[in-house]
């Protein structure tokens, strides 16, 4: 039942010396040395599509460049466990749930299965989110490693959820949060593993500014004038209808235009629904451009980026961010708002700027415009702090990081 | 040109966060935080912030500053915190009780602004320290300058900056074994004098390289 993954798309790990230098691949080999011959094995329950999985994607290659034993097995589940994860992941998230005796159930009968089939014997079990949690009542008595990377934010669960999971979090070696407030009190450690960003993926690779011309003028963007962007889903969460308040205060002192660019909504009925709101509150705007992306068209997010002027963030709740970091290798001042993953990526006043309302948010454009010095300053720092901190190759030396002190007992 | 009889051997170090379970939502709870973390939460938003952040060289040199300045804007505070310097400390418990009698002094003189909540929570973390060898090493400058262009930032921090705990004195790995194994006092003092608060680390590498190179051209 399980699939053994191959990479999508492989790019030499020596290309990433040209983006975080030779040293940082010497010390990758460096790391991975004494775990050769030990053997890695990532469960997750997804192979297309989401975060998780694109990330995978990219790390399991580099890994194994790194002459590394590694693995990535998909868990395998009908319709009705998959309905009931999406149930636990909202109920996670905060969202209203009736705990039902069944759901729970399903759950562990689907856990059960993969446990037949999954060899569940590396030496170090990475185990991705909820869905294969209870996969821990596989493991081998004795030997190997098990940690649990947890994706979303578990700061205000569904109780009846989070306790029937915590059962199972708890006999792992240790648990990864992308923020430290999305941690619970658990028995086991805990430790910060932020998302990353792949630089030479399509969404981040340096592009042509004739390419970028193309976009804009494809889209009618004046490139001449203020272009403010924010790149998200039409999701109330990531308020776009508040982004567009902010854009008619700034809108008063300068002539500027607004890109909200996100997915296609056709399948998704709650979005639809907010791409309409947000068509209402445009009110036929020329310079609001609302773009619903094929697929998320990586290289246009990309050319969008770029061009923008300030990139905004103003989401009401929020996992980590990760368009915060793209928009900071881009080298973009960034107005964001202080929630979720945003503050680790958003140094107030050193990698961007925060705000906490639509007035905030408008105050904090304004003064980025007015002052394109500190503007260009802010997206040199924000570089900086994604190469440091946010780059796949980071998140790789992490990994290693956590294996070699796991074999160590540090 | 002097030929070390020990060899200098370039090491790296990768850190994991190891999420505490404290947390301050005030400047009060900061104090008892400050008061009851380990040393390695001390370690870990002091000295290891000061290498995850070396591009910053203006207003930035440790987490507790960055936090009282940004979530509770208490500036005064904050520029006392800001001013700390890691290089005059060679143990965490010297380093914890100046913070703790900073952070206490302030909130005993303005106790109604100690208990105002800040706009975003601050976590204690610790660091947990990975090392391991590159292997490559020197035993005379030219290698040593040659090692020295090559090492990552993480490796150039974990010689440079962290190792002055672990030798408990106010030196680094360079600096000691320049003066101790090339007997090059003048270049390892020189060396030791980089302030690493106003340089990012590929700026401080450069200035040592320019203070090797001068040596060098000396000898």
């Amino acid at each position: 039942m399980s699939e053994v993954l191959m990479a999508a798309s492989r790019i030499p790990l020596e290309n990433y010396a040209e983006v975080v230098g030779a040293g940082e691949i010497e010390e990758l080999r460096a790391l991975a040395k004494p775990l050769r011959g030990r053997s890695i094995e990532m469960i997750n329950s997804t192979a297309v599509g989401g975060g998780v999985a694109e990330i995978l994607n990219r790390l399991v290659p580099l890994a194994e460049e790194l002459d590394l034993s590694i693995r990535w097995d998909v868990m395998k589940g009908a319709e009705e466990f998959f309905d009931v994860t999406k149930s636990f992941h909202n109920a996670l998230h905060g969202e209203p749930y009736q705990a039902k005796r069944k759901d729970f159930d399903i759950f562990l009968s689907y856990n059960e299965q993969n446990r037949a089939t999954l060899p569940l014997d590396a030496d170090f079990m990475v185990i991705h989110d909820p869905q294969p949690a209870a996969l821990i009542d596989g493991r081998p008595p004795g030997s190997n490693h098990w940690v649990w990377r947890c994706h979303i934010d578990l700061s205000h669960p569904n109780r009846a959820v989070w306790e029937f999971l915590e059962k199972f979090v708890s006999r792992y070696d240790g648990a990864m949060f992308s923020s430290p407030e999305f941690s619970r009190q658990l028995p086991i450690s805990q430790y910060l593993f932020y998302p990353a960003i792949d630089p030479l993926s399509e969404k981040n690779c340096p592009l042509d500014s004739e390419f970028v011309q193309q976009v804009l003028h494809r889209y009618q963007i004046d490139p001449q004038r203020p272009i403010l962007t924010q790149i998200s889903r039409f999701d109330r969460l990531k308020d776009p209808v508040g982004v567009i308040r902010a854009y008619r205060i700034v809108k008063r002192y300068f002539d500027c235009q607004l890109v909200l660019a996100g997915g296609s909504a056709s399948d998704d009925p709650e979005s639809a629904l907010v791409l309409k709101e947000v068509v209402r509150a445009a009110d036929r705007d020329p310079d609001i451009k609302i773009l619903e992306l094929p697929a998320w068209a990586p290289l246009e997010v990309n050319a969008l980026q770029r061009a923008s002027t300030v990139v905004v963030q103003k989401s009401l709740r929020e996992g980590f961010g990760l368009t915060v970091s793209e928009a900071l290798w881009k080298k973009k001042p960034v107005v964001a708002s202080a929630v979720g993953g945003i503050p680790t990526q958003i140094i107030h006043k050193h990698t961007g700027l925060l705000a906490h309302s639509v007035e905030g948010t408008a105050y904090q454009i304004r003064f980025l415009l007015s002052h394109p010095e500190i503007a260009a300053k802010l997206g040199e720092h924000g570089h900086e702090h994604v190469k440091e901190n946010f780059l796949i190759t980071q998140k790789l030396k992490r990994y290693l990081a956590l294996f070699l002190m796991l074999d160590r007992r540090i | 040109m002097n030929v070390a009889e020990t060899p200098f051997d370039f090491a790296t170090a990768s850190y994991l966060t190891r999420i505490g379970n404290q947390s301050a939502g005030t400047l009060a709870e900061l104090l008892t935080g400050l008061e009851h973390c380990s040393d390695a939460s001390i370690f870990h938003h002091t000295f290891q912030t000061l290498g995850s952040h070396h591009f910053l060289t203006e207003g930035f040199s440790n987490d507790f500053a960055q936090w009282t300045l940004s979530s509770t804007n208490r500036n005064d505070l904050a520029e006392q915190l800001a001013a700390l310097d890691i290089r005059d400390y060679t143990s965490i418990a010297a380093l914890r009780t100046d913070l703790c009698c900073m952070v206490r002094d302030f909130c005993v003189a303005q106790s109604q602004v100690a208990s105002q909540s800040g706009l975003e929570r601050f976590y204690f973390c610790e660091s947990v320290e990975v090392t391991v060898p590159l292997g490559h090493s020197a035993r005379n400058l030219d290698e040593f300058r040659d090692g020295l262009t090559r090492v990552s930032h993480a490796a150039f921090y974990f010689h440079f900056i962290s190792s002055r705990l672990r030798l408990q004195l106010q030196t680094n790995d360079f600096s000691h074994w320049l003066s101790s194994s090339l007997g090059l006092r003048t270049l390892a003092g020189s060396i030791n004098h980089i302030d690493v608060y106003t340089n990012t680390l590929d700026s401080a590498r450069a200035k040592m390289l320019r203070l090797i190179d001068r040596e060098r051209k000396r000898v």
